[in-house]
């Protein structure tokens, strides 16, 4: 790249030199010097603030040196990657390489805010003599995650009669009996009530002596464990060690909870995400070889053990980048002296490490994949609306 | 909704209403991208008002067409993404489970 003299005359700034536009080549070559390819593809980060964080999304901001900073579908079908590093029940972290930030922004917005699924809305108390006020109580249940497919069910307007493809029922019926301890309720006390609620609607009392059968506070017209997606795994909440309510001596509990399709926007109990966050792959670059003591003092500067120590003879040893995927970019190898000439911090602009945490109701990679179809029919919606 | 493209139609000002930054930062990456467009930027004009003003200065083709290209150019590299991701998994999860069978 450089030779020796330029090189320790352009230490002074950083690896990189910066190349004055009239040392240029009279003909474009098609690519950028060093250092402008740098401040595009990587946030540097100094130690008083990161700089260039901004992504040069203009097709034409390098034209003046021939580069083409556009796009093309072709370019970006090569160049992206997917590696998935964890994969469990609920917890997803995959490497997506060569996206924009925009877009993996989009994604994760769209996780949080967009993707349906089931929650509790209604509570119907008909008794509740614990300390727990009624409104609390039903906060509390909204909160728990459920464990069902929230494709199979549509969303409920105001209008709706609730019916088995709109409402999942649950029963919590909890009584401490009088002389006996303190016991917890938790979340596998909540029983599905296939059949729809049982609570009779109190308007209907009055007729009850008619043929038909009682009406209720739904109107399922057929149960839903007979439907057979639900015949062989029941609805029932995600865990069932979440503590609901706590109960004293003579206290009881009896109520109906409904739960409803919705999405996070309205409100967060219907996010699929405990939550999900994306960051950009850190890189860290010694820009001169630290060796011996300094290398020793490098290695007990980082907290999260970045670099490592080699061995490379003569009893002498050199600093190694061992782990910068573990930086956190705190910046403290670069703190004092001049320590900003020897190490490097940047981050890769086009390299996500994205990470889905899924409260249960579908695993975290089918997540994923309804989030970019959401993305995909609002590109449609739009398309649709223009034409 | 597209506003001042009367005269020229180079230039306008899509409304989108219920759609926020999710959609709209997306789409202005892919304007921006196409060497078409000389300008284009969104805004959000009042927080609780779910709506988005998307401006669309071309260097002389229909706004309303670069926008569909852009909004058919999203739509693509959602498509490449959801089809590189589920062989990511795929590959992963046949290489998990060979690890687990322990043969």
């Amino acid at each position: 790249m450089t030779t020796e003299s330029e090189d320790s005359e352009s230490m002074e700034e950083q690896r990189t030199p910066k190349i004055p536009v009239w040392d240029l080549p009279d003909l474009p070559t098609g690519k950028l010097p060093p250092h402008l390819e740098l401040q595009r593809t990587r946030v540097l980060c100094t130690f008083d603030a990161p700089t260039h964080t901004e992504k040069i999304q203009s097709s034409g901001a390098y034209a003046s040196m021939g580069v083409d900073n556009s796009m093309q579908f072709e370019e970006f079908r090569n160049k992206f990657r997917v590696e998935v590093i964890r994969l469990t029940e609920d917890d997803l972290e995959v490497d997506m390489i060569g996206i924009d930030a925009s877009l993996a922004n989009a994604f994760r917005r769209i996780l949080i805010a967009e993707l349906p699924t089931m929650a509790i809305e209604k509570v119907l108390v008909a008794n509740n003599t614990s300390v727990i006020q009624d409104e609390v109580l039903a906060h509390r249940l909204g909160l728990i995650p459920l464990k069902v497919d929230p494709r199979l069910f549509d969303y409920i307007s105001e209008n709706d009669e609730p019916n088995e493809k709109n409402t999942i029922v649950f029963k919590l019926h909890v009584r401490c009996e009088r002389g006996s301890a303190r016991i917890k309720v938790k979340s596998d006390e909540l029983k599905w009530l296939p059949k729809g609620s049982e609570f009779v609607l109190n308007s209907e009392k009055s007729t009850a002596d008619s043929t038909s059968k009682t009406k209720t506070y739904t109107s399922f017209s057929c149960s839903q464990d007979s439907l057979p997606e639900f015949s062989n795994n029941p609805i029932a909440p995600k865990h069932d060690d979440i503590i609901i309510a706590k109960l004293g001596p003579g206290q009881e509990i009896e109520l109906e909870a409904h739960a409803v399709k919705g999405m996070g926007k309205v409100h967060a109990k219907w996010s699929p995400v405990a939550t999900t966050w994306y960051r950009m792959l850190p890189e860290v670059v010694l820009l001169q070889d630290i060796e011996d003591e300094k290398a020793e003092e490098l290695v007990k500067k980082c907290p999260v053990k970045v670099f490592d120590i080699e061995d490379i003879g003569k009893g002498r040893k050199k600093a190694t980048v061992a782990r910068p995927r573990s930086c956190t970019l705190c910046r403290e190898c670069i703190r004092g002296d001049d320590w900003d000439k020897y190490v490097s911090l940047r981050r890769v602009k086009d390299h996500f490490i994205f990470t889905i945490e899924s409260t249960g109701a579908l695993p975290p990679e089918e997540l994923f994949v309804e989030a970019v179809k959401i993305l995909e029919d609002k590109c449609m919606r739009v398309i649709s609306e223009l034409s | 909704m597209e506003l001042g493209s009367l005269q020229d139609n180079s230039q306008a000002t899509f409304s989108l209403t219920d759609e926020d930054h999710t959609l709209a930062n997306s789409l202005r990456f892919t304007l921006n991208q196409d060497p078409r467009v000389s300008f284009c930027g969104y805004s959000i004009p009042h927080p609780s008002d779910p709506r988005v003003n998307i401006r669309v200065q071309t260097t002389g083709d229909s706004a309303r067409e670069v926008l569909k290209d852009s909004c058919q150019d999203l739509m693509l590299m959602c498509e490449h993404v959801r089809s590189t991701f589920d062989q990511a998994i795929l590959e992963f999860k046949s290489k998990d489970g060979l690890k687990s069978m322990k043969i």
